[in-house]
């Protein structure tokens, strides 16, 4: 298991006693961190390291996190966690929009963003091989792939899990909290904004009709449930 | 009566014998006769009034409302009525001015030309008497038959000088027709019914002629009647014996005339009226329509289209007020805007601050936490320098989220995001989360009300922020006692009460807890270390969300934390679902201060409360519906009815109320409220003599 928590991660930050003070705990729980502090080098940087992780300030010189953030998304599913200071409602939402997996804010604890950090490595410990139904969509757990009609949808590890979690018990309707819980891997409420952006970016991708959904459905005043097969 | 129309004089008066029962001084005469129909249902005839009334109103309606809301329409109305009025007086005015110049001339006319018919009639007679003197032989019958041939001639000569301008009338004097003086009339004048009887008896009264109006009628069916000027005296025939003799004149000329004028004046009279009200309209719509169209725009600036100006012409009033109103919305908008441009400047300094200061202090926690977990290798100074600066930091870093979040609540930034939640997975998270130190100060936190969903449109973050804040310090004050938490929902609101049995409050620290960086006593030792804030915050969340967050305590029997949220997010609040005083609160026991029973009022207190404890409450004057209703309606749960949530801090020490709770209190409630009062403050051993505070000081925030 320790040997997965071994995972390179890229830090995007500006502030260089932070990003050093990262690199100190990062590395004192196994990671091997590098960096980078000027968000125009960020993707350069993220093609030439390929890390397991990214760490991203949201305000970053030249480019910002959010733009760097769509940039790396574009054209990889690595776990994004973004960094901020700024926990209201509109920079959270865009930034999670924009494609990060999970934030965490100013000031954290190392413990916690280790947890968070190892949270969103954890996946690669998995899995049975398992095939799962939800709608018209078909789940290879162990593929790591989603076909329908044999055509293949690329999703992030993130949103895999997402659909994973509902495919897995379809008869069962998810709490935020819940989801979070499995998800994410918080064990205290955390932040429901984080479900609600992700599971409008997974419908976008898996659902027909985004504006209707059929594969991620809405309860009301609960939660979510995987749509009938 | 039957209710059939006949009914409706009677229930006129039975709405009129209702109406001392109703309010005096309130609605118009109209509104008290439909409240005694509406307060007197049971009154025979009452529902035909009213629907007489509205049958007859209901067409009034739209007139009245127009008339209610168009100065144009009233102005116009006011200025054809008066100018009718001016226009009518003046008519009659000249009517008679004109009538009289033309009768006068008319009348000096008549009467010269009657005396001289009369000097001749005398003269003709004279003449005639001399000529039967003369004779002497003729008898009686001969002298009879020449009056009458006499009489015929007089009336044709005199008549034949007028040309038609006048007729003759001769009747005999005293109704006596003997002796051929039969009435005569030239002119085919009905000589009987054309003279006025009252006229005739003025000349037999007198020698002197008179005169009189009257009209004229022909014997000739197919010729109008006429007015005219009679002129009358009584005249002896040869005979010596006398008779009237009449002279008509026509005021065919005259009546012609002044028909004219009358014509010409009420047509003139009608055009003035119709162009003073078409004027009157113009007039008002010059001014009516810029103030209408300053209506308009104030409206719409209202609405917040700030950039709505009225259009300005030439130079007078009108375009001053316009100019005005414009420079006014001018300097509206600017302000408006300098004050969004100062909201969002301080928003975006609180944003920036907080990203400045949280980057450092993320570095300077991590280095912390770095050396905290390598503490055990230090000396023992360096280790417990290294063990404050992280307890410190933790402080720190509370405190600085907490000026954070209140900055964006004094910015107005702070969002609500509100769905269904249900209140009691939220008290769930809360208590537990709260068991750590629940245990460590030996509290057990019970939950009440859990057994039905207690849902409402809220912000799940904050109201579990809110929560966390109230469990945490009822544990924190609870000294080891149970802390209580209690849900409930009723009406549109749903409520979460949280008691402590601790230290409680002091009378008027109920409201002092809300503020920010108050402290209870700063002498206690602080175990969580609080930032201050935490109340604060919680206020501002139930605001945010329109909803109430109130204090009660009692120094020494604990205190009580509420707050209520309205079921919906835009449904305003009326009442909680659980009262603020707590039914276990040491006055709802009837205990005094020292916890010994009270002595006069104990026998009132404790039926009531264990009947309908709701009506302890209205003693002081809060609650008033809740004791009035209950009073009405006994419900099951005591604690479904809502409170009024009156901003109240009792004061029955000193017997003084606050102002505002003397509106709130009713009559209804007015007479346990002062008896309670009375009772209170003289059974309470202390008394009003020392002023200490003697019981529970509540407070209202929120709203």
């Amino acid at each position: 298991m320790m040997s997965f928590m071994k995972g390179r991660v890229l830090v995007v930050d500006d502030d260089t006693a932070l990003a050093e003070m990262l690199g100190i705990v990062l590395r004192g729980e196994g990671f091997e961190p590098s960096f980078v502090a000027d968000g125009d080098k960020a993707l350069a940087a993220f093609r030439e390291t390929k890390p397991d992780l990214v760490l991203l300030d949201l305000m970053l010189p030249g480019r910002d996190g959010i733009e760097v953030c769509r940039l790396i998304r574009a054209e990889s599913g690595v776990p994004i966690v973004m960094l901020t200071a700024k926990s209201d409602t509109v920079d959270v939402v865009v930034g999670l929009e924009s494609g990060a997996d999970d934030y965490i804010v100013k000031p954290f604890k190392p413990k916690e963003l280790v947890a968070r950090i190892r949270a969103r490595l954890r996946r690669s410990e998995e899995p049975a091989p398992e095939q799962l139904a939800i709608g018209d969509l078909v789940i290879d757990v162990a593929g790591h792939s989603v076909k329908r009609d044999g055509q293949s949808i690329a999703l992030t590890p993130l949103e895999f899990d997402l659909l994973v979690a509902l495919a897995r018990k379809p008869w069962q309707v998810f709490t935020r909290e819940v989801l979070l819980e499995q998800v994410w891997g918080y064990r205290h409420a955390a932040d429901t904004r984080l479900v609600n952006v992700h599971v409008q970016r997974l419908r976008s991708k898996v659902e027909k009709d985004p504006e209707k959904p059929e594969i991620v459905v809405t309860v009301r005043g609960v939660g979510y449930k995987a749509g009938p097969s | 009566m039957s209710g059939d129309s006949a009914a409706s004089a009677p229930g006129r008066t039975g709405a009129r014998a209702g109406r001392p029962v109703g309010r005096k001084s309130a609605g118009s005469r109209w509104g008290r006769f439909l409240e005694g129909g509406l307060l007197h249902g049971g009154v025979q005839g009452s529902p035909v009034l009213r629907l007489l009334l509205r049958w007859v109103r209901r067409p009034l309606l739209p007139v009245m409302r127009l008339w209610r809301r168009n100065i144009q329409l009233k102005v116009v109305a006011t200025t054809l009525l008066m100018s009718l009025g001016v226009v009518l007086l003046l008519g009659f005015v000249v009517i008679g001015q004109v009538r009289n110049g033309l009768l006068d001339a008319k009348v000096k006319a008549s009467q010269s030309q009657a005396t001289g018919g009369f000097a001749v009639a005398k003269q003709k007679a004279d003449e005639a008497a001399t000529g039967t003197t003369d004779d002497g032989t003729q008898g009686d019958g001969h002298s009879s038959q020449n009056v009458i041939s006499w009489m015929s001639e007089l009336v044709l000569s005199l008549s034949s000088g007028g040309q038609g301008a006048f007729d003759v009338v001769t009747l005999p004097a005293d109704g006596n027709s003997g002796g051929g003086r039969g009435p005569r009339a030239s002119g085919g004048v009905d000589p009987t019914v054309s003279v006025p009887d009252d006229l005739r008896a003025r000349i037999n009264g007198s020698v002197t002629a008179a005169q009189s109006y009257t009209r004229i009628i022909y014997k000739d069916t197919d010729k109008q009647p006429q007015p005219a000027l009679v002129i009358g005296k009584r005249v002896n025939d040869p005979n010596g014996d006398p008779y009237e003799l009449y002279y008509l004149f026509p005021l065919t000329q005259e009546e012609k005339s002044l028909s004219l004028v009358k014509g010409t004046l009420a047509t003139a009279g009608l055009f003035v009226v119709v162009l003073l009200g078409a004027i009157a309209w113009l007039v008002v719509r010059q001014v009516v329509t810029p103030v209408r169209m300053a209506a308009g725009i104030a409206e719409r600036l209202s609405a917040g289209r700030l950039q709505e100006r009225m259009k300005v012409t030439g130079e007078d009033d009108i375009a001053r007020l316009g100019e005005a109103f414009n420079k006014m919305a001018q300097n509206l908008q600017l302000k408006i805007n300098q004050l969004e441009d100062l909201s969002r400047m301080q928003r975006r300094f609180v944003s920036d601050v907080s990203h400045e200061l949280r980057t450092p202090l993320t570095t300077v926690r991590m280095a912390a936490d770095v050396i905290h977990e390598a503490r055990e290798d230090f000396d023992p100074v360096t280790a417990r320098s290294a063990e404050l600066l992280a307890d410190q930091l933790d402080r720190f870093e509370s405190l600085l989220a907490d000026l954070l979040e209140i900055s964006r609540f004094d910015a107005g930034a702070a969002a609500l995001e509100a769905e269904p939640i249900d209140l009691r997975e939220v008290v769930r998270r809360v208590v537990s989360g709260a068991e750590p130190l629940a245990e460590r100060k030996g509290t057990r936190i019970r939950v009440v009300g859990d057994q039905q969903p207690v849902v409402a449109e809220a912000d799940a973050r904050r109201v579990e922020r809110v929560l966390r804040n109230l469990v945490v310090n009822a544990v924190e004050h609870g000294e080891g006692r149970d802390v209580v938490v209690k849900l409930a929902a009723a009406g549109g609101a749903v409520a979460v009460a949280v008691r402590d049995y601790g230290v409680g409050l002091k009378p008027g620290e109920a409201t002092r807890v809300f503020s920010r960086f108050w402290r209870a006593d700063p002498a206690r030792a602080r175990t969580t270390g609080g930032t201050g804030l935490g109340l604060s915050i919680a206020l501002e969340d139930a605001r945010l969300h329109g909803g109430w967050l109130q204090a009660w305590g009692e120094p020494g029997g604990g205190s009580q934390f509420r707050l209520t949220l309205p079921r919906t997010a835009d449904e305003p609040l009326r009442g909680s679902p659980i009262p603020l005083e707590p039914k276990d609160s040491r006055r709802n026991r009837g205990l005094d201060d020292a916890g010994l029973p009270r002595g006069g009022d104990k026998l009132a207190t404790v039926p009531m409360q264990a009947g309908d404890r709701t009506a302890i409450p209205g003693r002081d004057g809060r609650d008033p519906i809740a004791a009035r209703s209950a009073a009405v309606t006994p419900t099951a749960d005591p604690t479904a009815l809502p409170g009024s949530g009156a901003r109240v801090v009792p004061r029955p020490a000193s017997g003084a109320r606050r102002p505002d709770t003397t509106s709130m209190s009713r009559p209804a409630a007015a007479p346990m409220d002062s008896a309670g009062n009375d009772t209170a403050s003289s059974t309470d051993p202390e008394g009003a003599g020392a002023g200490e505070p003697k019981q529970q000081g509540e407070a209202f925030r929120g709203r």
